[in-house]
């Protein structure tokens, strides 16, 4: 059952009991979008009136969506996308993912293996490349990655390549050590650079911290997009719906699974009316 | 950890305590402020719902038989405290060996709850207990997952069994199978098999994973997941309990700033018990999960139990007992036992995390999150520089003595002023928590409650309040841990 599933049904007819706005109420709580926003939610559909309820309703929720572009920002000659997260979100994969999607536009891409923290990132994303067909740069495990950044970066240069995608390291946010450590990374990039998206990689099956995420990255590297992974489950990552409303951060991308091309852009309307329809 | 879902508890409560003479209303309030708490940390509506309807049935029972008076904030507050603990599962749960070795333990878990740093981690736990652990690397799937524990087991002088490269090559079943043989042969007594991730929804996984497990016939089959978790962990939960079927959990990530509603949610909905506590990207960042103190935890209370635990691993048999000794005595530290104590954390593993386990730490979040490890080096050098006589005495640390230390340490003045003034600070700081004071002002505590978890058992206890828990679930517990 989608967020409201009978609800929708019940809005256009003249009386819904309380015991149908509690169900409505906990499908939203159950969907992660947080307690302040499913009052918020509840409140907008009981002034709907009227016989399109559906479009009542997808209206309300059409406005807690961010308003920004959804699209990527590549500058010629060179852009970089950093890609950022905490620990287990799917940030290798979605790198990976990302780099095969543009590829496969016509974009010429590297990879930078910016995580020299876990043991065998830098194998994993390698061996991504290798399937992809897109080089990775890579320094040695354990080594300064805003060093491994900077090489990555003059590679793409000296290469005419059009992009460079950076993964890094998993961080928890809370950590202000590996947050500055992040900013750095930015920051000698941009030396060669411009780091044109930073990606925040969020896993659909956190609860309420990931708006703690979203906020804290943002804070130290300015997150201009999300990539929602791990859709592909039982979870619906309602919480990105709270990200959108508050921060004004968009969705782009969303990851649905392990193979390469399970990997879409973000579509709005279509997440909108499969959380009301399904 | 749980600062936040901390703090909305001690909210309802001190509030309660500045009521004169608790009536049903006040119940209801202090239920609802922490029905909210419990929602926006992300514990299960269900659970959320079951725990508020117990709290609110039983204070409501108990309240006639309760004479006015702070006592019965506090024994609202012990209500809340024993369904805690009886929700997070009682004691805590041991491996439980196998009669004949192999002890065969399965991990499995969504993608990214991070089994195969645990792997590492529990092979380092069982190591360190004199065990033969060998790991198994099942997770053919993940490019490099074989790999990565490769260099984990190699870290840590664990052997690691793995026949087959990954990157979507080989039989995980086959691998599972060819390890526990493997373990038999080579007499190791622990197998730890790491899987693959996996989604609740992913019917053909699944399957793999319960074929691995009829393959191998685990003696613990360890549910591994993310303490930042929302409100699908009752489906994921309910498609592994189905799908593969588990005896405990291990909760990874608790170093994180998450509420800690998933602890709550999962040990419900499954059944089963929290076993251990994932809380840092070290191979040492791992504990048993304890129920009782993450109450305590949860309740603001703090977890000097495992504090203290730590410090007499990490401390000699000796001079861990002269410090018991001061601190019951009433002694004052110097900083002679700070050097000594610098030098025990450092074997004891980071700062932050023991620094967080104090009563009230939950005020103190950001400078914990915050702190510097290294710092605890050049702390080191200047106290080193010090003369015996001004680590006892630091009064007589005048101007041309702070500079002599700042230049033999290669510090600057400032940080010698201000490692003298943290160190008196943290001298008041042990003097309250003796004599009863755990919290800093503005979480006062009401009277009769412990100042703070005791401390070990024997003789080396610190004398027990007089005032235990009326309440039987509590009791046990304080006499049990």
């Amino acid at each position: 059952m989608g967020l409201f599933g009978a609800l929708v049904a019940k809005l256009s007819r003249s009386k819904i009991s309380d015991l149908d706005w509690d169900q409505a109420r906990r499908e939203l709580l159950a969907s992660d979008i947080g307690p302040a926003l499913t009052d918020h939610v509840i409140e907008a559909a009981k002034k709907i009136k009227g016989d399109d309820a559906r479009a009542g309703l997808l209206s309300a929720l059409s406005e807690l969506i961010s308003s920004k572009p959804r699209g990527l920002d590549l500058q010629p000659p060179l852009s970089v996308f950093l890609i950022v997260g905490i620990n287990g979100t799917g940030k290798t994969t979605s790198a990976a993912k990302l780099a095969h999607h543009l590829k496969a536009t016509g974009v010429s891409v590297a990879l930078g293996a910016g995580d020299t923290f876990r043991a065998a990132a830098v194998e994993q994303l390698q061996t991504w490349g290798s399937r992809i067909g897109v080089d990775v740069i890579s320094g040695k495990e354990q080594s300064e990655p805003a060093s491994v950044a900077f090489d990555a970066v003059q590679f793409a240069r000296d290469n005419q390549r059009q992009l460079l995608i950076v993964d890094t390291a998993g961080r928890l946010h809370n950590k202000s050590d590996l947050m500055n450590e992040l900013g750095k990374i930015k920051r000698v990039i941009e030396k060669i650079a411009p780091v044109t998206e930073v990606l925040l990689v969020l896993d659909a099956t956190t609860g309420q911290n990931a708006l703690t995420q979203a906020k804290v990255f943002s804070e130290s590297v300015g997150v201009t997009g999300l990539i929602l992974t791990k859709m592909d489950g039982s979870a619906k990552g309602g919480f990105a719906l709270a990200v959108e409303n508050h921060m004004s951060i968009p969705i782009k991308f969303i990851g649905t699974g392990e193979a390469i091309g399970d990997f879409q852009p973000f579509d709005s309307a279509a997440y909108l009316s499969s959380l009301l329809d399904e | 950890m749980f600062e936040s879902l901390s703090s909305k508890f001690s909210s309802a409560f001190s509030s309660l305590r500045s009521r004169g003479k608790i009536t049903a209303s006040d119940i209801d309030q202090v239920c609802n402020e922490i029905y909210q708490g419990l929602l926006e940390a992300d514990v299960a509506l269900g659970v959320v719902e079951s725990f508020i309807e117990k709290v609110k049935s039983k204070s409501l029972s108990a309240l006639p038989t309760l004479q006015s008076g702070s006592n019965q904030a506090q024994a609202i507050f012990d209500i809340v405290n024993a369904e805690l603990i009886a929700i997070l599962g009682g004691e805590a749960r041991r491996v439980r060996l196998a009669k004949n070795p192999p002890t065969v333990i399965m991990l499995a878990g969504l993608q990214g709850a991070g089994k195969t740093t645990l792997a590492g981690k529990l092979a380092k736990y069982f190591k360190d207990l004199g065990d033969t652990p060998l790991l198994v690397a099942s997770d053919l799937q993940r490019p490099n997952a074989v790999n990565q524990l490769q260099i984990v087991g190699e870290s840590i002088s664990v052997p690691v069994f793995a026949p087959e490269p990954g990157n979507g090559v080989g039989n995980p079943v086959e691998v599972a199978k060819g390890g526990l043989a493997f373990a038999r042969s080579k007499l190791h007594n622990i197998v730890i098999v790491d899987t693959a991730g996996r989604l609740g929804v992913d019917d053909e996984m699944m399957k793999q994973a319960s074929d691995i497990r009829d393959a191998i016939n685990p003696d613990e089959i360890l549910f591994v997941v993310d303490a930042m978790i929302g409100q699908d962990a009752v489906k994921t939960a309910q498609a592994f309990k189905v799908g593969v079927g588990f005896d405990g959990v291990v909760l990874t990530k608790l170093d994180g700033d998450a509420r800690g509603g998933a602890a709550l949610s999962i040990a419900v909905l499954t059944g089963k018990p929290i076993m251990f506590a994932s809380t840092g990207e070290k191979l040492g960042d791992f504990d048993l999960f304890h129920p009782d103190r993450m109450a305590s935890r949860i309740l603001g209370m703090g977890d000097v139990a495992t504090l203290a635990e730590q410090a007499k691993k990490a401390l000699d048999g000796e001079s861990s007992a002269r410090l018991e000794e001061k601190f019951v005595k009433g002694e004052d530290f110097t900083l002679e036992d700070f050097l000594e104590q610098l030098e025990a954390m450092s074997k004891m593993g980071s700062m932050g995390k023991l620094l967080s386990m104090l009563p009230g730490s939950g005020a103190m979040k950001k400078q914990i999150d915050n702190f510097d490890e290294s710092e605890i080096v050049r702390t080191k050098a200047i106290v080193q520089s010090m003369t015996p006589q001004e680590r006892i005495e630091p009064k007589i640390l005048n101007g041309s003595r702070r500079a002599r230390i700042a230049a033999g340490s290669g510090r600057k003045v400032q940080e010698v002023n201000a490692l003298v003034d943290k160190f008196s600070a943290a001298q008041k700081m042990m003097k309250q928590m003796r004599n009863g004071g755990g919290m800093p002002p503005g979480m006062a505590l009401p009277p009769g409650m412990p100042a703070a978890p005791r401390m070990g058992k024997g003789p080396s206890t610190p004398p027990k309040k007089k005032s235990r828990s009326g309440n039987p679930a509590k009791r046990a517990v304080e006499e049990n841990s």
